[in-house]
C-alpha cells in the first residue's frame, strides 16, 4: 500500500483543498498520472499519483480542506496481499469550506503549524547578499527567500526588505509569512536578536488565542461609510409612537388575496413606505442634503430599504417611490431584497436614494438609532410593531399595535421642532389610514 | 540566469491560446524549452474557472452567443471572467521547481509585476488581501488564475487597458459584486504597447529571468 498525501505547495502554506477526485476507488492508476486537484487562492493543481496500482481507498472527499501531509488516499500495488496495511491516520478535516468562501490558506491556522523545514538544496537565499541586508534580515527575523529581490540580478536590497517589512505590518493576513514571524520580530530597542532557529517551535496542539481574517470589501465599505456619516453629520434621533393598529386590520384582510394573487406577503413596511412618501412631499427639507453651504432639494424621492445581508447590509433604492401604491412598493421591495440577498443587484440600484428606512423591528427590536446613510440627511427606523395596552381618548386601557418609529436626522439642516411635526405627519397618515390596498 | 521566451500572439481565439498552452506545458515539463510568456488578446470571451459557479454568469450561454461572446469553462482556479479586446493577457508557463516552489508565492509575484507596473503609470494599485487580483481605488484592474501541473504554470493574469466594461455586465467577477475598472477609465493614457512593455520588464525583475524572444518571433519582427 502507497500513501497518497496532501502535499505542500510552497513553504506557506499548511492545508490545502481537495476539490476534484480524477480516480474514483477501484480505478487503475498509473504512477505519475494526474490523480486529483487542490485549490489553494486562485490556484488549482494537478497532483500526480505517487505509485501505480488500484486505488484503494480515499480517505478525504471532495470540498475537504486538510492539512499537508495528510494521508488523502491509498493505492494498493496490484497483486500485494492486503495483510500489511499500515495502520490508518484518522484523518479530520481542518474545515469544510462554504460555498461562498474563496478556498484560501488561513494564516492563523499556518500560526498554528510547525515550522516548515526547508530542503536543503533551497536553504540558500538566491543571489549575493550584502552584509547590511543579511544583518537586517536576521534583525527583524525575515526568511530571504520570501522576499522578492529587485536589484541587479534578483539581488535582494535593503529597499526590497524595508518594503517587505512594511508590507508584512500593513497586511498581517497576507499569506507570504505567517504573521508569527512578524510577532517574533524585536522592538527597535530590544538588544540582542533571537535567532530564527531559538525561536521555540509552535505547535499545533496550542489553540491560537485569536483568529484573523481579513475583511470582506463589503465590510471594509460598511465600516468606511459608517465612520464617515458619523463625522459629517450632527446625529440626533426622536423616537415617536404609532399607533399602527388600523394598517394591522387593512394588512389582516388583504393578506391572503395579496398572497394568492401576486405570489408575495404584505408586510406592514410597504404602508411605512407610503406614508414617509407623503410626508417627505410636506417636508422637502427632510429629503435634502448639503452640498459645502448649500441645501440641495431632491425633485425625486427615492427611498433606500436597508436589507440585511448573511454578512453584511445593503440599502437598494426605491426610485420615484411617491409614484407607487402600497402593493407596488411591496413588489418592489421583495424584488430588491431578493437580488441583494443573491447578489444581483446593479450598480444603479444602489445609488441615487434621498432618503432611507430601517425595519430593525423585524428581528424585534423597539427602538434604535440607526447612522444616516450620507448624502441623505435623514433616516426612519421602524420599531416591531406588537400587541400594547395603551390609554385610549376615553381614559380607557385598551389593546393596539403599536410601533415606535425612530427619526434620525442631520442637525445641521434640520431642528428638533421639524423633525417633530415630521413625525406627527407620519404618524397621523399610519394612524389615520385612507387610502384603498386593493 | 533562468530564460524566459516571449510570444507575442496578438489577438487568439480562447480556445486556440489554450491548446497552445496545453502544448507548451507538455514541452516545458519534459525540460525541452525554457519557460515562456505568452502576452495576447482575446476576443470577447467569458471564461468559468473550476471553483466557479454558473450562478455569476448573468446571462444564459444563448444570450452570450447573441452578444457575440465565446463561453469556455476551464481548469485554471478562481472564478468567472471576461476577456475581450484591450486587455492585456499573459499566461506564464513556468517551472516552479526552479523558482520558489511556492504557488501562492507564484501568485503574489503575479501581483507584484502588475502593482509595480502601474505604479509606474501613476496609478495607486494594491492587493487586499484575501482577494487574488490587483485593484485600483477600489475597483479591479486585473484578474489572476492559475493552473498547476507538476509545478508547470498555465493562465495566468489578464490587466484591462482600454477595456469595454460594459462587458462585465454579463458576469459577476470573481464571484464578487465589485465594480471593475480599467488603465483607461482610471484616466492613464498610456498604450498598450507602452504597459506590455513595462509588465515584460518587471516580470523579469520579480521572477529573476532573462526574457529572450524566440526565432520565430525574430522572423515576425
Amino acid at each position: 500500500m502507497t500513501d497518497v498525501v496532501m502535499p505542500q505547495m510552497g513553504e506557506s502554506i499548511v492545508e490545502g483543498t481537495l476539490t476534484k477526485w480524477l480516480k474514483k476507488p477501484g480505478d487503475h492508476v498509473e504512477r505519475d498520472e494526474p490523480l486529483f486537484e487542490i485549490s489553494t487562492d486562485k490556484v488549482d493543481t494537478e497532483i500526480p499519483s505517487p505509485a501505480a496500482g488500484r486505488l484503494a481507498e480515499v480517505l478525504v472527499q471532495e470540498g475537504q480542506t486538510v492539512p499537508i501531509n495528510t494521508v488523502v488516499a491509498r493505492i494498493e500495488e496490484e497483486g500485494a496481499a492486503t495483510a500489511e496495511t499500515p495502520p490508518a491516520k484518522v484523518v479530520e478535516p481542518v474545515r469544510a469550506p462554504t460555498p461562498e468562501a474563496h478556498p484560501m490558506p488561513s494564516p492563523v491556522e499556518e500560526e498554528a503549524a510547525p515550522a516548515p523545514v526547508a530542503p536543503p538544496e533551497e536553504a540558500k537565499p538566491p543571489g549575493m547578499l550584502s552584509p547590511l541586508v543579511r544583518r537586517m534580515a536576521r534583525e527583524h527575523n525575515i526568511d530571504l527567500r520570501n522576499v522578492t529581490g529587485t536589484g541587479a540580478g534578483g539581488r535582494i536590497t535593503k529597499q526590497d526588505l524595508e518594503a517587505y517589512i512594511a508590507a508584512q505590518a500593513a497586511h498581517l493576513a497576507a499569506p507570504q509569512a505567517p504573521p508569527r514571524q512578524v510577532a517574533a520580530a524585536p522592538a527597535p530597542s530590544t538588544p540582542p536578536p533571537v535567532p530564527p532557529q531559538q525561536a521555540p517551535p509552535v505547535t499545533r496542539e496550542e489553540q491560537p488565542k485569536t483568529r484573523i481574517e481579513p475583511m470582506s470589501i463589503m465590510r471594509m465599505k460598511i465600516a468606511e461609510h459608517m465612520v464617515m456619516s458619523k463625522r459629517t453629520s450632527a446625529h440626533v434621533s426622536t423616537v415617536h409612537r404609532v399607533d399602527m393598529t388600523k394598517v394591522a386590520r387593512l394588512r389582516t384582510l388583504h393578506k391572503n388575496d395579496v398572497q394568492s394573487r401576486y405570489g408575495f406577503s404584505l408586510t406592514y413596511l410597504p404602508f411605512i413606505v407610503r406614508a414617509a412618501c407623503e410626508t417627505l412631499r410636506a417636508f422637502p427639507i427632510v429629503n435634502a442634503s448639503i452640498e459645502g453651504n448649500n441645501i440641495v432639494y431632491h425633485n425625486e424621492i427615492n427611498i433606500g430599504i436597508a436589507v440585511a445581508l448573511e454578512n453584511g447590509l445593503i440599502v437598494p433604492v426605491i426610485r420615484n417611490a411617491d409614484e407607487r401604491s402600497v402593493l407596488g412598493l411591496q413588489r418592489a421591495i421583495v424584488d430588491l431584497a431578493a437580488r441583494a440577498r443573491s447578489r444581483q443587484l446593479k450598480p444603479d440600484e444602489v445609488q441615487g436614494g434621498t432618503f432611507s428606512i430601517t425595519n430593525f423591528g423585524s428581528f424585534g427590536s423597539l427602538f434604535g438609532t440607526p447612522i444616516i446613510n450620507q448624502p441623505q440627511v435623514a433616516i426612519l427606523g421602524v420599531g416591531a410593531v406588537e400587541k400594547t395596552p395603551v390609554v385610549v381618548d376615553d381614559d380607557a386601557i385598551a389593546i393596539r399595535s403599536v410601533s415606535l418609529m425612530s427619526l434620525t436626522f442631520d442637525h445641521r439642516l434640520i431642528d428638533g421642532a421639524l423633525a417633530d411635526q415630521f413625525m406627527q405627519k407620519l404618524k397621523a397618515i399610519l394612524e389615520n389610514w385612507s387610502e384603498q390596498v386593493l | 540566469m533562468r530564460e524566459c521566451e516571449i510570444r507575442r500572439l496578438g489577438r487568439m481565439e480562447y480556445g486556440e491560446a489554450l491548446r497552445l498552452q496545453q502544448s507548451l506545458v507538455q514541452q516545458r515539463k519534459q525540460g525541452v524549452i525554457p519557460d515562456q510568456l505568452l502576452i495576447l488578446e482575446h476576443p470577447h470571451t467569458v471564461t468559468l474557472g473550476r471553483n466557479g459557479k454558473m450562478e455569476h454568469l448573468l446571462a444564459d450561454e444563448s444570450a452570450l452567443r447573441r452578444a457575440g461572446i465565446a463561453f469556455y469553462p476551464t481548469d485554471r482556479g478562481g472564478d468567472i471572467t471576461y476577456h475581450g479586446p484591450g486587455q492585456i493577457v499573459g499566461y506564464p508557463i513556468m517551472d516552479l521547481r526552479e523558482w520558489k516552489r511556492d504557488v501562492v508565492a507564484y501568485v503574489r509575484g503575479l501581483e507584484q509585476v502588475l502593482i509595480d507596473s502601474l505604479r509606474e503609470f501613476g496609478l495607486e494599485a494594491i492587493r487586499i488581501p484575501g482577494w487574488t487580483g490587483v485593484w485600483v481605488a477600489g475597483r479591479k484592474i486585473a484578474a489572476i488564475g492559475v493552473h498547476i501541473s507538476r509545478w508547470v504554470t498555465s493562465h495566468g493574469f489578464a490587466l484591462n487597458v482600454s477595456t469595454d466594461l460594459r462587458y462585465f455586465q454579463y458576469i459577476v467577477p470573481c464571484g464578487l459584486t465589485q465594480p471593475v475598472t480599467s488603465v483607461r477609465e482610471m484616466g492613464v493614457a498610456a498604450g498598450y504597447e507602452e504597459i506590455v512593455a513595462t509588465l515584460l520588464r518587471r516580470f523579469a525583475g520579480t521572477f529573476a529571468c532573462k526574457m529572450t524572444t524566440t526565432a520565430a518571433e525574430m522572423e515576425k519582427v
